[in-house]
């Protein structure tokens, strides 16, 4: 049996859960696909997920669950991995599932295999694809040891949209019998730091910098080009670390996620956490020096040039339309 | 050093600062990360540890962070911060394995430190801009996200310093065993089709444009 844990907030399903379905049922083969649902009142989300075709869904219900918790869910996670015994448990990269799944892991000794792109094979047999030096090499790897196997898929990877609808799963009840002294970490409410002043998410254009800008005065002529295509200026991560553009401008899975109609990166390698928030846009352009830069395997028209030659180039090309 | 692992160390020197004590760097690899150690103590580490093992080059997070359990137990460490990720195998996981098994709360993805006491409060990074503060009893493990601080680099001082600084080298426990394998590496397999436009710079510009304009047909 593969087992997906999905991930909830406040009530909603997050979309890298129905992408872990879609994987399971991809992978399955023979294997029937369950899915689990974890919180303090999940039944409207647990029918829901009993709507796409899976076998059996389980709801872990729990008061100590209402905000999240590494030691809540890495005890419930179990209670429900103990009950069920599955082959595969599914889990969607996101910050929450890198936070609990290497402790459930820890504790059964079994193995994880994180940040997955891509599954060959089908049920039991299966290995998988998981990005190394930041996504510049792809390996496949197998579990050792005994099931059950815990897996993260990247997300992004697998399609939300791919879910096989039209089922009438069973809903179970799985009991936690959670202690709330087991719970070390006492979490305050989620917030966000800023008002997002600028939405990324509705720009049709957008010019995105990264490291290869090397100073903060070069910003500028970023935001020259940006101007001149009628786009919205952005930034990889350790640009708005440095404090040269604000946090509301970053692109990627700890800043925004965007599909706009252009997406220009310039001197953007592409680590694999800028690529999840920009790879949906319809047409990419990638000017890098290093040819070999990852941001390339996403990209509809490639540079490999200096951006302080091609950049002016643009300009005075935009200019005599 | 990795990228994460800098900013961790840089959080730890932070620390030491403000709240006294020692930082000690624990590393688990074979001889040639010594190098790296070096490096950790002349940014100004106290002394160091290092599980030394040519299996370690090929280890999964599980050996590593038993390993750095076996050798690090009877320092019991107030706080322990790691990178969030490597920038190698990138499995974010070794930090979060290491609090399991020395038996302590962790939090990961951190973007700010506050001890008080027993306590620490630390803000943690969730998806698309929010944050949350998450309180905790010490002894604790924390997996430090990058961009947390800026980093300082080793000076000639420093450099010198280090060469008088410990490091205590430990045998890895004999009977570790990876729970994954690497079947086959490769190049990734390209999603699409990229058009590399050749040429000069002023060539290459003038050919993005019009293919913007008129191929794509998004300018």
């Amino acid at each position: 049996m593969i087992l997906v844990i999905a991930e909830q907030r406040d009530g909603r399903l997050n979309r890298a859960s129905w992408e872990a379905v879609a994987a399971a049922q991809a992978m399955a083969g023979p294997l029937p696909v369950k899915v689990a649902v974890l919180g303090s009142a999940v039944a409207s989300i647990a029918s829901e997920i009993a709507g796409a075709q899976v076998a059996e869904v389980f709801a872990a219900e729990d008061p100590a669950l209402s905000l999240y918790t590494p030691d809540g869910y890495a005890i419930a996670v179990r209670a429900v991995v103990d009950a069920t015994t599955p082959t595969f448990v599914l889990m969607p990269h996101t910050y929450q599932t890198r936070d609990c799944a290497p402790s459930i892991a820890a504790r059964l000794r079994k193995a994880l295999i994180t940040d997955v792109t891509g599954i060959s094979g089908t049920g039991a047999d299966a290995t998988f694809t998981r990005p190394m030096f930041q996504g510049k090499l792809a390996a496949q790897v197998k579990p050792l040891g005994e099931p059950p196997f815990f897996v993260t898929l990247q997300i992004g990877a697998f399609r939300a949209d791919a879910v096989q609808k039209g089922g009438h799963a069973p809903i179970t009840p799985v009991p936690v019998h959670l202690d709330a002294a087991q719970v070390r970490q006492k979490p305050e409410p989620p917030f966000q730091e800023a008002k997002q002043a600028v939405d990324l998410g509705q720009a049709e254009r957008i010019v995105a910098v990264g490291r290869g800008i090397k100073s903060q005065e070069n910003i500028a002529i970023a935001e020259k080009l940006a101007k001149a295509m009628g786009a919205e200026l952005a930034a990889s991560r350790p640009i708005c670390d440095n404090g040269w553009l604000p946090m509301e401008r970053q692109i990627g899975s700890s800043g925004q996620t965007v599909a706009p109609k252009l997406y220009l990166a310039l001197g953007i390698s592409g680590a694999i956490q800028h690529l999840v928030g920009m790879k949906g846009a319809r047409t990419i352009v990638a000017i890098n020096k290093d040819a070999d830069a990852p941001i390339f395997e996403v990209a509809d028209y490639g540079l490999v040039g200096d951006l302080f030659e091609i950049v002016p180039a643009m300009l005075a090309e935009l200019e005599k339309a | 050093m990795n990228e994460p692992d800098a900013y961790a160390l840089e959080e730890a020197l932070r620390l030491r600062e403000r709240h006294g004590g020692e930082v000690v760097v624990c590393c688990a690899g074979p001889a040639r990360v010594q190098q790296v150690i070096r490096e950790a103590l002349a940014r100004g580490a106290d002394r160091a540890i290092h599980v030394q093992d040519d299996r370690l080059a090929a280890a999964d997070a599980f050996m590593t962070a038993d390993a750095l359990a076996a050798a690090m137990g009877d320092e019991k460490f107030d706080l322990v911060l790691t990178g969030l990720q490597s920038d190698d195998l990138g499995q974010a996981q070794t930090g979060v394995i290491l609090a399991e098994r020395l038996g302590s709360p962790h939090s990961t993805i951190i973007m700010e430190v506050q001890a008080e006491g027993d306590a620490l409060r630390v803000k943690r990074e969730l998806e698309g801009g929010w944050f949350q503060w998450i309180t905790m009893p010490l002894p604790a493990v924390l997996t430090i996200q990058s961009g947390i601080n800026q980093l300082r680099y080793a000076t000639l001082k420093g450099i010198m310093a280090a060469k008088k600084k410990e490091i205590r080298t430990v045998a890895m426990p004999p009977d570790l065993q990876p729970t994954q394998q690497i079947v086959s590496l490769a190049v990734p397999t390209r999603a699409k089709t990229t058009h590399m436009i050749e040429g000069s710079a002023g060539e290459a510009a003038k050919d993005l444009v019009r293919l913007l304009r008129e191929e794509a047909r998004v300018l």
